[in-house]
């Protein structure tokens, strides 16, 4: 029971693909999960931690990279959910974010 | 006569210098005892833990994108999977700065040869990690110089000079280093003076460190032992510097306009989008420029269109909201670029050079296009060509464009076609302005003046030749400006003339109510036009 194996995939559509910022919140996220969770670019491998951001970085996803990913552990159907979901939701990267202005030196 | 106690480096940024020396200890040549495997490994655990507080500490103390980046770092460092490879090497008996260097000089290597400039860009995030945890390793963290000091070092982390207090003045000298280096960058930002690549006695004068050493931004040079004479000159020049400095700083974040309060628009140049990383959008009307050569160096090839994208992208989001140009590619001739320009030709300023280039290679201009249409569903994007000669080379891209936009359509991508305008460099286009089907006109003036004067700036004999103020050129600008004002077209001008502070009078008395320039020249350049008072020519 605890060792259901659960795996899913999903297409990188972020434009600047799988680089600093996302790395960092897709490995943050698969911490929140106790399942083990792996991550590849095809079934074949190779494998591997979803929750070391040192690794992650250095898969240097580019866009349009499929992502495989594979949990084991009481809570893995969960975390390939969330995972897949943060995926699709391109890492939360706001399309167009808006930069913010520092509001000093904008004196007169 | 005093001997020459000048030594010369290259000029990396401008200002005025004068403070005791602090020499900053080498990381490199730290010294620590080597002690067992499981000290050694220790010790980088340690040095580990002290880089992720410093960078704590820092990332609560910086602004939003800065602070993202150091959260990256965090992350990066405190992952065991970043030291394994050295806890390995340090099991089979090397020493833990050893160690750690060459399990991240690896993975900066890494980062560095990759094709995308977003993982490309990491290589110097890496380095700056790897250089904390060796300071920390060799005790050389620590190390803060004294307020107003002049540091000398072999080479600076930009996390480093952004954690000292500049505000007391002071100046940078480095051995090693570039003037287009990030640290160099910021050091402009901040106007810290800077100079680089200095070559100096290997054994420094005894009276350096305790009495006041020279930093000259400018002209890229230290003096480590001047006289009380010089030390007397250099501070009245210093001081002079620093009013007139403080004098236009104030123009510089409030637009420019005239002395009798006509609106001038202040854009800025961009050759690198690095460069806008730590510049207030606050301070121009937009990127009147963005030179897009750089996307095309460097790499094994040339650059796709997502790639081009995400940086059109990151260029659009700093300017919120500014109007931003992108000039397309403007290779050929002297600049060649791997795998595009052809043979060396016998007089390159006449050959294939910017839009003939493009129209000659159209399966790589489309993906430039194609990158710019899809940014320019994003913000207020222009598309500007450089060299235009003749109308029809405007009209030949306005169709490709519209092919790529109907195809990007079908696909069901985002895109907008955006304004297409040109370059007037060409005495052609400067003469028959009203020919060209162009939503908009930015006079190139250094191109227009070698042009136009049949003489090249970088040919010493007749580089004085190579004048903007020539009246025949003052002249073609004149004329480009009022067919701009007739026709209700905007006309800038976005060569060297719209930050010199000699050229800014006659381009405002010519006309001219959009002007161009290097982000540092911006201060001054609105000083400039706050002085000039004259009447819009009919």
């Amino acid at each position: 029971m605890s060792d259901a194996r659960v795996t899913g995939m999903a297409e990188i559509t972020n434009p600047t693909g799988l680089h600093a910022r996302p790395a960092v919140k897709l490995t943050k996220l698969a911490k929140a999960f106790g399942a083990r969770i792996e991550l590849a670019f095809a079934v074949e491998g190779p494998w591997i931690d979803a929750k070391s951001v040192v690794k992650v970085m250095a898969l240097k996803a580019p866009r349009g990279a499929v992502l495989h990913f594979t949990a084991e552990g009481g809570d893995a159907a969960a975390a390939i959910a969330a995972l897949l979901d943060l995926v699709r939701r391109d890492f939360d990267e706001a399309p167009h974010e808006p930069v913010a202005l520092p509001e000093q030196g904008h004196a007169g | 006569m005093p001997a020459d106690t000048w030594h010369s480096g290259r000029a990396a940024a401008p200002g005025l210098a004068a403070g005791p020396l602090f020499e900053m200890p080498e990381a490199s040549a730290g010294r620590r005892m080597q002690g067992s495997a499981e000290q050694e490994s220790e010790a980088l655990r340690a040095a580990l833990g002290r880089a992720i507080d410093d960078i704590t500490i820092l990332q609560q103390a910086t602004s939003t994108d800065a602070a993202e980046i150091l959260e990256f770092q965090v992350a990066m460092l405190s992952d065991d999977a970043l030291a394994e490879p050295a806890m390995e090497q340090i099991a089979h008996g090397m020493a833990a700065e050893a160690a750690w260097r060459e399990a991240m000089d690896a993975q900066i290597a890494g980062y560095a040869s990759s094709s995308d400039e977003y993982f490309r860009a990491r290589a110097g995030d890496l380095a700056d990690m790897r250089d904390r945890v060796l300071d920390h390793l060799l005790g050389t963290a620590d190390v803060v110089p004294p307020p107003g000091a002049i540091v000398l070092a072999t080479d600076l982390a930009p996390s480093r000079f952004l954690a000292w207090d500049w505000s007391a003045g002071g100046g940078v000298a480095l051995k090693g280093g570039s003037p287009t280096s990030h640290v160099a960058m910021l050091a402009r930002a901040r106007r810290v003076p800077m100079v680089v690549g200095l070559t100096l006695p290997a054994r420094l004068p005894e009276k350096a460190g305790a009495a006041t050493v020279l930093l000259d931004g400018a002209q890229g040079r230290v003096n480590l032992a001047p006289e009380a004479a010089e030390i007397a000159e250099f501070e009245r020049r210093r001081a002079g510097e620093l009013a007139a400095a403080a004098h236009w700083e104030s123009f510089l974040h409030r637009p420019a306009s005239t002395g009798s309060g006509e609106r001038v628009l202040t854009q800025v140049n961009v050759a690198d989008p690095a460069e806008l990383d730590h510049l207030d959008p606050g301070i121009c009307d937009g990127i009147g420029l963005v030179r897009t050569e750089f996307l095309f160096h460097d790499r094994a090839g040339l650059p796709d269109e997502d790639s081009q994208f995400a940086v059109y992208r990151r260029i659009l989001d700093w300017a919120a909201g500014r109007p931003v140009t992108i000039r397309t590619l403007d290779a050929g001739g002297d600049k060649p670029i791997r795998g595009l320009t052809g043979e060396s030709e016998s007089n390159p300023f006449l050959g294939v050079r910017g839009i003939r280039l493009s129209l000659a290679r159209t399966e790589v201009f489309r993906i430039q296009l194609r990158a710019l249409a899809r940014a320019a569903a994003l913000g207020p994007l222009k598309v500007m060509l450089p060299m235009v000669t003749i109308p029809e080379e405007v009209s030949d891209t306005a169709l490709l464009l519209r092919d790529e936009i109907a195809a990007l359509g079908k696909a069901g991508i985002d895109c907008r076609e955006p304004d297409l305008g040109i370059m007037v460099e060409v005495p052609a286009a400067a003469l028959a302005v009203e020919r060209f089907p162009a939503a908009f006109f930015s006079i190139g003036s250094n191109d227009l003046t070698q042009y136009v004067t049949a003489a090249a700036r970088d040919i010493t004999a007749v580089a004085a030749l190579n004048d903007s103020a020539n009246p025949a050129v003052l002249e073609l600008i004149e004329r480009v400006a009022r067919f701009g004002r007739h026709t209700g077209r905007e006309v800038s001008l976005c060569g060297d003339a719209g930050g010199d502070p000699a050229m800014i009078p006659l381009l405002l008395e010519r006309g001219v109510r959009n002007l161009s320039m290097a982000p540092a020249m911006l201060a001054r350049a609105k000083a400039v036009i706050a002085g000039w008072s004259g009447p819009l020519p009919s």
